[in-house]
């Protein structure tokens, strides 16, 4: 997959410590993010056991369900978690800055940024959103009315991750795997202990001896959601009978507290890291996208919308299918340009070329096919060392100035013939002989998405118009049992 | 065979034969190239055991509250003779079932009553088959804790029972009871593919003692009836799940298995495995017997931090994951790679087109990573 990523594995094993694959900062990182460390009950799909979740690496709120079973403490727990994320989540809500343009539109200067140690505590974000946005504040069940706005929330910063660079709710392990290549596998680097260990070995000790010491339970607990087994056999599960038998949750806490607080400095020491990375050149405008989206479903909560459906529609799933496989592609070309490290990747694979700037001839004109005017086509040979695998007429773009695109003209040994094809004007957009350039056939995308029906539109083939969601007292009091 | 039976008898030094369980055998056709596991699992030797007394005990391990779910959600679905199970037949699935006789071959342990357990099982089945291919849609049959065997290179082992089978009209299906939940009618894909890889084990199984039996194997339905619970109740619900591709995934590999008798024959005649010994000259003897260790091997096979360890030592880049070997297919030690990526002289060799891109990467890498080293 990365031949770049790969040689940097097979390094960090040689140098006992994990290398490089990045030279900046591929993510927006907040000056004050919410770092969240749910734990679940094993066995169970969305059992929520405790959490760790806070701003401020000193100040740790810890919130334990000292009997996972109890449907009540479980709600409680929620409505407690909702009383530290709904401040930090809708404070961010503040001054806002008016983006011009066709569909000109005000846009919060913030957004909530949630990081959190996994892949599995994402997934288990969506499942506590689903299980909590359809509760009611009133009827047959009624529950804080903070729970299911933290549902909507929590169903909100999962579907950001859908999106490739989106810096609303961050993965810490694949965050800092996008940046280090560890001397241990991919699976392997899902564990965050081990993954930091490779990346920071205390002194005196290779990557590989701090993973491994790193991979004891007892002294690097899991980072969740899924806790220990011995954990649970020996000391979670006589704490909650101590719970039931007494009614005190202390022995709970102090349970979990333990559990936790390692994950937890373990998480602003990785904030810390990234941190120290330059922020990389698009970071800005993905942002800017998590701010957009940020922007609307504050208006759509205020406005009372009701929460998502249980499944998408197939009209909207289809324009989602289509936003997704965009920013996937701008995201990789981004970081490409970038980044020198990820453009390596492709340089190597022949999907780009660096080099320098040999020969220009600067007033070169063309016809175009059916044109009158002879256009402006300058012609920029190139020479490289790279394993070019364009072919002429390959279009191509210039890595340096974003946008600006050209066509491959020849190829002759290690020289390459482009034309360049855009951003001409008054000869701004030519490189002298001896520049060092690089072009690529990557393309950062940005484009207008197609029309697809509208939601009463939709054709029958795909189940005709749906009816709309409406939450019924059914899903409000669905069992979590 | 029985030579090999009594090598394998040997290997295990006088220990009892360990259970083999669907968890296994998937395991096993996860990794058949290797030869240390296929050893191991066919003479019943606990890898357990082995792996604390060689020092490298397994990170495996079940929380009780996992296992105390899955335990009541069981209990729950078989309640009354399966009544909540029948239901679900019936309605979810509209199996054919008018009326159903319950059969359950009672569980004791023990290896004398794994072999009654064992012909009572295909003597219930047998019948059942019988009586569907005569007067076709008969009533159902339904078999608690059947007990199943199968080769295993060569080796007749047991299956542990912990699924059902049963009998609609002239079709069998084999039945599995997971606790983990279905939620808007999505599962965790990746624990749908473990029982789907465990379902078809026993698939597999059936439809070996039916041909066994000189039944028709084609009764067997390659549909596995999976009962989970329903979003975040405790109610259960079932589906039918294709196992078609994992069956064919099973059945190919289990037959490409390397004959337990031809990896014998490369051993030392008097090698054992006994824990009698020191842990040095156990783990000796297990090096006897050639690993193929990847990362998978972590969630799948208890000797794992035992064989990353070996291959760690010997600087093989298996331990880099399968992606990394893919990206730098043919080459097989983090030294070659390295060398190799740093080697000027361009030494011609069969990796030639590898070779390039390392190289080519090692000085764009090199130039980019000097400035932060001088700084680091
Ligand atoms: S851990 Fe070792 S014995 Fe087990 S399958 Fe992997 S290589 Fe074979």
């Amino acid at each position: 997959m990365s031949v770049v990523t790969s040689y940097a594995r097979a390094l960090a094993v040689r140098e006992g410590r994990a290398q490089p694959v990045a030279t900046v900062r591929h993510l927006h990182l907040a000056a004050d993010p919410l770092v969240f460390i749910p734990l679940r009950l094993a066995g169970e799909a969305a059992a929520p056991l405790g959490a760790m979740v806070g701003s401020h690496p000193a100040r740790p709120h810890l919130l334990v369900v000292p009997q996972p079973r109890n449907r009540d403490l479980r709600f409680a727990f929620m409505a407690e978690l909702a009383r530290i994320m709904l401040p930090y989540i809708e404070g961010r809500a503040a001054a806002t800055e008016t983006v011009p343009g066709k569909n000109e539109r005000e846009r919060y200067l913030d957004a909530p940024q949630v990081i959190v140690p996994g892949r599995g505590a994402v997934e288990f974000v969506r499942l506590l959103g689903r299980s909590t946005r359809f509760r009611s504040a009133d009827g047959p069940y009624p529950v804080d009315p903070a729970v299911p706005v933290l549902g909507q929330w929590l169903t909100f910063l999962y579907e950001r991750t859908e999106f490739a660079g989106s810096s609303a709710l961050v993965p810490m392990t694949e965050a800092l795997s996008l940046h280090w290549a560890t001397g241990q596998s991919p699976m392997e680097d899902a564990n965050l202990a081990t993954l930091l260990a490779w990346i920071c070995p205390p002194p005196g000790h290779t990557g590989q001896e701090a993973a491994a010491a790193a991979e004891d339970p007892v002294r690097w607990p899991p980072a969740g959601p899924d806790t220990d087994p011995g954990f649970d056999a020996r000391v979670l599960r006589p704490a909650i009978d101590a719970y039931d038998a007494s009614g005190s949750p202390e022995p709970v806490r102090e349970a979990l507290r333990g559990q936790l607080e390692p994950t937890w400095r373990l998480m602003w020491q990785a904030v810390e890291l990234l941190r120290g990375r330059p922020e990389a050149a698009s970071v800005g405008d993905r942002w800017a996208a998590d701010r957009d989206r940020y922007t609307r479903e504050v208006a759509r909560v205020a406005e009372g919308g009701p929460p998502r459906g249980r499944r998408d529609q197939a009209g909207s799933a289809a324009a989602r299918l289509w936003d997704m496989e965009s920013a996937r592609q701008s995201y990789d070309a981004q970081r490409a340009y970038d980044d020198p490290l990820v453009m390596a990747e492709h340089r190597a694979t022949g999907k780009a070329f660096a080099g320098e700037v040999v020969h220009v001839d600067r007033e070169r004109t063309i016809l175009l096919p059916g044109g009158k005017k002879p256009v402006s086509r300058p012609l920029v040979t190139v020479r490289t060392a790279d394993p070019v695998r364009l072919a002429p007429g390959k279009k191509v773009f210039s890595a340096h100035r974003r946008r600006q695109s050209g066509e491959v003209i020849e190829l002759d040994g290690d020289l390459v013939v482009v034309q360049l094809n855009d951003q001409l004007a008054k000869g701004a957009g030519v490189p002298g002989v001896g520049d060092a350039v690089c072009f690529t056939e990557l393309d950062l995308g940005g484009r207008i998405r197609p029309g697809f029906p509208a939601a009463e539109e939709t054709p029958w083939t795909h189940g005709g118009p749906p009816a709309a969601y409406v939450p019924t007292d059914e899903d409000a009091k669905e069992d979590w049992s | 065979m029985s030579t090999s039976t009594e090598r394998l008898d040997a290997l295990r030094g006088g220990a009892a034969p360990v259970d083999h369980n669907a968890r296994t055998v998937a395991a096993l056709a996860g990794n058949p190239g290797c030869d240390r596991r296929a050893v191991l699992d066919a003479a019943g030797i606990s890898k357990r055991d082995t792996a604390v007394h060689l020092g490298h005990p397994a990170p495996f391990g079940q929380s009780p509250f996992a296992l105390a779910r899955a335990r009541s959600f069981e209990e729950l679905v078989k309640a009354d003779r399966c009544a909540h199970l029948l239901r679900l037949l019936r309605e979810a699935l509209g199996l054919p079932i008018p009326a159903i006789a319950y059969l359950d071959i009672p569980q004791a342990g023990g290896q004398a009553t794994r072999e009654l357990r064992h012909a009572r099982t295909r003597k219930e089945l047998r019948q059942a088959a019988e009586s569907a291919v005569r007067d076709g849609s008969g009533d159902g049959t339904l078999v608690d804790h059947p007990l199943f065997t199968l080769p295993v290179a060569g080796h007749e082992v047991y299956l542990d029972p912990a699924v059902l089978a049963v009998q609609a009209g002239s079709r069998f299906h084999i039945v599995e009871i997971k606790s983990f939940a279905v939620i808007d009618g999505a599962a965790d894909s990746a624990q749908v593919a473990a029982a789907s890889r465990l379902s078809a084990v026993y698939v597999y199984a059936l439809k070996a003692m039916f041909a066994a039996e000189g039944i028709d194997p084609g009764l067997v339905s390659h549909e596995v009836v999976l009962v989970c619970p329903k979003d975040f109740a405790n109610h259960p619900t079932a589906t039918l799940l294709d196992v078609r591709l994992q069956l064919a995934a099973l059945r190919r590999q289990l037959s490409r298995l390397t004959r337990i008798d031809r990896i014998l024959d490369r051993l030392p005649p008097d090698l054992t495995f006994s824990l009698e010994q020191s842990p040095a000259e156990l783990a000796r003897a297990v090096r006897a017997a050639e690993a193929r260790y990847a990362p998978e091997c972590l969630s799948t096979c208890e000797m794992a931090y035992f064989c990353r360890s070996d291959a760690r030592e010997c600087g093989s880049l298996e331990v880099l994951g399968r992606v990394t070997r893919d990206d730098l297919g043919g080459l097989d030690s983090v030294d070659a790679v390295l060398d190799l990526a740093a080697d000027d002289r361009r030494t011609a060799s069969e990796h030639d087109e590898i070779a390039e891109q390392l190289r080519h990467v090692h000085a764009i890498y090199r130039a980019h990573t000097a400035a932060e080293a001088v700084v680091a």
